[in-house]
Parts: C-alpha cells; sequence; structure tokens
C-alpha cells in the first residue's frame, strides 16, 4: 500500500493573534504541550459547569480525565475541539492553546479544528450506512482529494478492524458488534489524521474483550496521536494513560482540577487527600 | 462512602501479620534460651515451631494476592497491601535466623559455651526489641518511630563487632577453641541479620505511609 498523507485544504486558520497573558508561561510555547489550558471556565447558562482549570496535555502522551460524576471532565473534553459552541447557553472563558493556536480565537474554523481534534463517543455511533462510507465520510467532509480506498483501508488498519471487516465493506456498519462499530468510529475519525483524539468513555458501552481491544488500540494509536480520554473506570485510565487529571465538583456544583500528574504517581501515592479518597473509593 | 468488607479484611490481614511477628519474637527469645540454658528441648521446639511460621507467612502471601486480584487496591490501599507482603517476607526470614540459632545451639550438644554469654542475649534483646519497635510503627503508621529504627540497628552493630573482635582474641590465642567460637559468632551473625530484617520493615512502613523508598542505614560490616 503506498503511503499518502491527506491534503488538507490550504489553512483555514490564519496564524493566530498575540494573546494577552493570563498567566506566567504564556507565549512559550512548548513543542512537547498539544493543548495548553489556561483559567478555563465554562458555564452553560448561569450554571458554572468548570472553574479556573489550568492543565497541559502532553504530545503523543494518554491522558486520562477521571472524577465524581458532574465533575467537568466531559466539559473540558468537549472544550478542545469545540463541541460546546453547538449548545447555544455555552461559555468559554480562558485559554486554549493548541500547539501554536489560539483555539478559541474568532479567527479559527470549528470544523477545521474538528478534523484536527477527532472524538469518539461513549456509544459506538456509525451512521446507517455501508462500513466503508463511514471511513469515507470523514474524508469527503474535509475535502479530501487522494485515493479514498487506500485511507480507507489505512483509517480501518490503525483502528485494528481492518481484518475483520475487509470483505464486507459494503455491508451496513449496523450489522457489526458493538465492539466493532466503536473501532469503525475511531476509524472515522482517524481518517482526517487528526493530531488529537479525544474519547468520552469509549469503552463504556462495551464488553470486556471489546474493551480490552480498545485499549490495546490506545496504546497503538498514541505513537502518533495524542489522547485524551475520560473514563469513570479507574482501572482503565491506570492502565491505558501516562498521564491522569483528576476532577472533583465543588459545593456549588462547578467541577475543579484537584491533581494532575503521572498516572504512575496517581494511582500509587496521589498527592492530594481527596484523589486518595476518590481513587481507594472512600469518597463521599 | 467506606469500605467496609475491604477495610476489615485489611485490619484482619495486618492482625494476622501481627501475630507471625509475635511467633518471631517468641522464636527468637526461646533459641537464646535454649542456647543460654543448654535447654536442647526448646531448641528442638524452635526448629518445630518454624515450620508453622512459613505456613502462616505463605497464607498471608495469598490473602494479599486475592485482594489484589479482587479489589484491584490502588494508593494507601495498594501500598498497605505491598507493604505488608514484604514484611511477611522479612517476619519468615527472622524466623528462619531463629531456627539457625536453635540448630546451633543443637549442633553445640552438650559442650559448654566458649564462655559465659552476656553480650550475645543482650543483642538478642536489642534486636527483638527493634522487631516490636519496627511493628509498633506499623500499627501506629508512625514514620517518626520507624526512622528510630536506624539508631537501635547501629547498637546491635557494634555489639557484633565487639563479640567478633572477642571470639577473635580467643581463636588467635588458642586454636582448639575455633570450634566453639564459631558456634557463637554464626549465633551473633544471625542476632545481626534479625536487626537488619527489622530495618527494612521500618522502611517498608515509610513507604506504605509516604510511597517513598528510603533506605534508613547502609548495611555495616564488622571492622577487620
Amino acid at each position: 500500500m503506498q503511503e499518502q498523507t491527506i491534503q488538507r485544504p490550504p489553512s483555514l486558520v490564519t496564524p493566530p493573534m498575540p494573546m494577552a497573558a493570563p498567566s506566567d508561561n504564556a507565549g512559550v510555547f512548548d513543542a512537547n504541550v498539544v493543548l495548553d489550558v489556561r483559567g478555563l471556565n465554562v458555564s452553560y447558562g448561569d450554571f458554572r459547569a468548570v472553574k479556573d482549570t489550568d492543565l497541559s496535555i502532553k504530545s503523543n502522551k494518554v491522558t486520562a480525565f477521571i472524577g465524581p460524576s458532574g465533575c467537568g471532565k466531559s466539559t473540558v473534553l468537549r472544550c478542545f475541539n469545540r463541541m460546546n459552541d453547538l449548545i447555544p447557553s455555552a461559555r468559554v472563558k480562558g485559554q486554549i492553546r493548541f500547539t501554536d493556536l489560539d483555539l478559541y480565537g474568532s479567527d479559527v474554523d470549528p470544523t477545521e479544528i474538528r478534523s484536527r481534534i477527532g472524538m469518539v463517543f461513549q456509544k459506538p455511533n456509525p451512521f446507517p450506512k455501508s462500513i466503508y462510507d463511514n471511513v469515507a465520510f470523514g474524508l469527503r467532509v474535509n475535502g479530501y482529494t487522494g485515493d479514498y480506498r487506500e485511507a480507507v483501508e489505512r483509517s480501518l488498519r490503525r483502528a485494528a478492524l481492518w481484518d475483520e471487516v475487509k470483505d464486507r465493506l459494503k455491508n451496513s456498519a449496523l450489522e457489526l458488534s458493538g465492539g466493532q462499530q466503536q473501532r469503525l468510529c475511531i476509524a472515522r475519525a482517524l481518517a482526517p489524521e487528526p493530531e488529537v483524539l479525544l474519547m468520552d468513555e469509549p469503552a463504556s458501552a462495551l464488553d470486556p474483550i471489546s474493551t480490552l481491544a480498545i485499549e490495546e488500540l490506545i496504546k497503538e494509536l498514541v505513537k502518533d496521536v495524542s489522547i485524551v480520554i475520560v473514563t469513570h473506570n479507574m482501572q482503565q485510565a491506570a492502565r491505558v494513560s501516562d498521564e491522569t487529571a483528576f476532577f472533583m465538583v465543588d459545593t456549588d456544583r462547578a467541577g475543579y482540577l484537584v491533581e494532575f500528574g503521572k498516572t504512575s504517581d496517581i494511582f500509587t501515592k496521589p498527592n492530594d487527600e481527596r484523589t486518595e479518597a476518590y481513587i481507594t473509593g472512600r469518597f463521599s | 462512602m467506606p469500605r467496609t468488607e475491604f477495610d476489615r479484611e485489611l485490619r484482619m490481614l495486618q492482625e494476622e501479620l501481627l501475630g507471625v511477628g509475635s511467633m518471631v519474637e517468641k522464636a527468637i527469645a526461646n533459641s537464646i534460651e535454649g542456647l543460654k540454658q543448654r535447654d536442647l528441648e526448646l531448641s528442638r521446639q524452635v526448629v518445630q515451631d518454624d515450620d508453622v511460621i512459613d505456613a502462616r507467612r505463605y497464607e498471608i502471601e495469598e490473602r494479599c494476592v486475592s485482594m489484589i486480584a479482587k479489589q484491584q487496591p490502588l494508593a494507601i490501599d495498594l501500598r498497605t497491601i505491598i507493604a505488608i507482603l514484604h514484611i511477611v517476607g522479612e517476619l519468615e526470614r527472622m524466623g528462619d535466623y531463629a531456627e539457625g540459632i536453635a540448630k546451633i545451639s543443637i549442633a553445640m550438644g552438650d559442650d559448654p559455651p566458649l564462655k559465659p554469654l552476656i553480650d550475645i542475649p543482650r543483642m538478642a534483646d536489642k534486636a527483638s526489641m527493634m522487631l516490636r519497635r519496627s511493628l509498633e510503627a506499623l500499627v501506629n503508621r508512625d514514620i517518626v518511630a520507624a526512622q528510630g529504627i536506624g539508631v537501635d540497628d547501629d547498637e546491635v552493630d557494634a555489639l557484633y563487632d565487639q563479640i567478633y573482635r572477642e571470639l577473635l582474641t580467643f581463636m588467635l590465642e588458642d586454636p582448639r577453641t575455633i570450634t566453639r567460637a564459631t558456634y557463637l559468632l554464626w549465633v551473633a551473625h544471625d542476632l545481626e541479620r534479625i536487626a537488619d530484617r527489622a530495618t527494612n520493615i521500618a522502611e517498608r512502613v515509610i513507604y506504605l505511609v509516604t510511597g517513598e523508598h528510603v533506605e534508613i542505614q547502609e548495611f555495616s560490616v564488622p571492622s577487620q
């Protein structure tokens, strides 16, 4: 198979504007950091969902977000590809830098961002179309002009699904098992060759074997893509991630970051007693 | 949200570990008593009892493995189980040293000891005290007490050094004493190792509490 790279439309995005410094290291571009969050606050109407969050997502690492329900971890994840734009009442304050780009800059096209920062959801959501078309769709919306067959095969291979579906590409995606459907959705998200893959509880609707298959896949994909995963399954976070962020809900129901660090440290010797209480299951 | 059942299991695990600790303490005391009083029956009893210590060690180990598999403990819970797993191994080894002393006593048979035993029982008392203190530090999760074990270990090492020199003098003066002096040297060596294992337990207590691996002190060898 010949290597082919996706041709992106010539920059939909103009170079970032100079920005006001919200924190001490603003303006310093760290090549190891793919997403840099400073002073993030997210509200839905009057309700503040996430407050004062700073964190740096490293390139080619798996970063897990853990925490109790309502702690804002999915909200932060959705900020990364501007999914919150789709909720009219949502307001995002603070700064998120995506490599050298101000993600919420007025000159940034959210659609372009979503092809560079892909997303996979909790419930597999393939389109009621063929397996082939599901993956090709991701290419088509991004104006891909190369060889579709090759690109579809490449994405399916990367999602570890090719061998299982290569003889039935024209069959409906809905014939696939839950685990296969989720890998198809991963293939669809991978098709535009994103730099970041966001996964919102990608295995919580799957059986244990399919879950392990997704976890194996994450380990493989992270060689080329930076991955941020929200999970309720702490063992999963411990198994797949390099870094872990623990979020909690405040008394005013706003989510906030408690602790962020190497996964091996968070799960063996967390610094904060709230993290300790949560991961040892003594959280009240 | 308390984890009542898991916490109860952890407490029981620690209780059982302390039970092995008591058995080892008794083994050390009996091994020295048997040696001092030339009570071969008591020495044989120490050898026999060591099988029970060994069996209990593996029981505790199995329980730890089962808890890891079934409860997937994390953070302090994981460190507690890992610490217990190591400590029970240290205790079992201490029991082996006590058994070693009992076997020396049996090997000595009806021979009187080379000299009246003064420093050896003192060393044994210190080593036993270290064992007790290290387990108290475990129960209280007390890292200051755990670090204090290092001072006791220095005293035991100093006693070992002294015994070594004294026995060497005997052997140099009269080579016919070599066999009997060597017996006592082995005993002193076993006691020195017991004290060192107690220090290891204290280090595990520090790990349990802080997550850090700390070397309380370097193992010192007697000067030549």
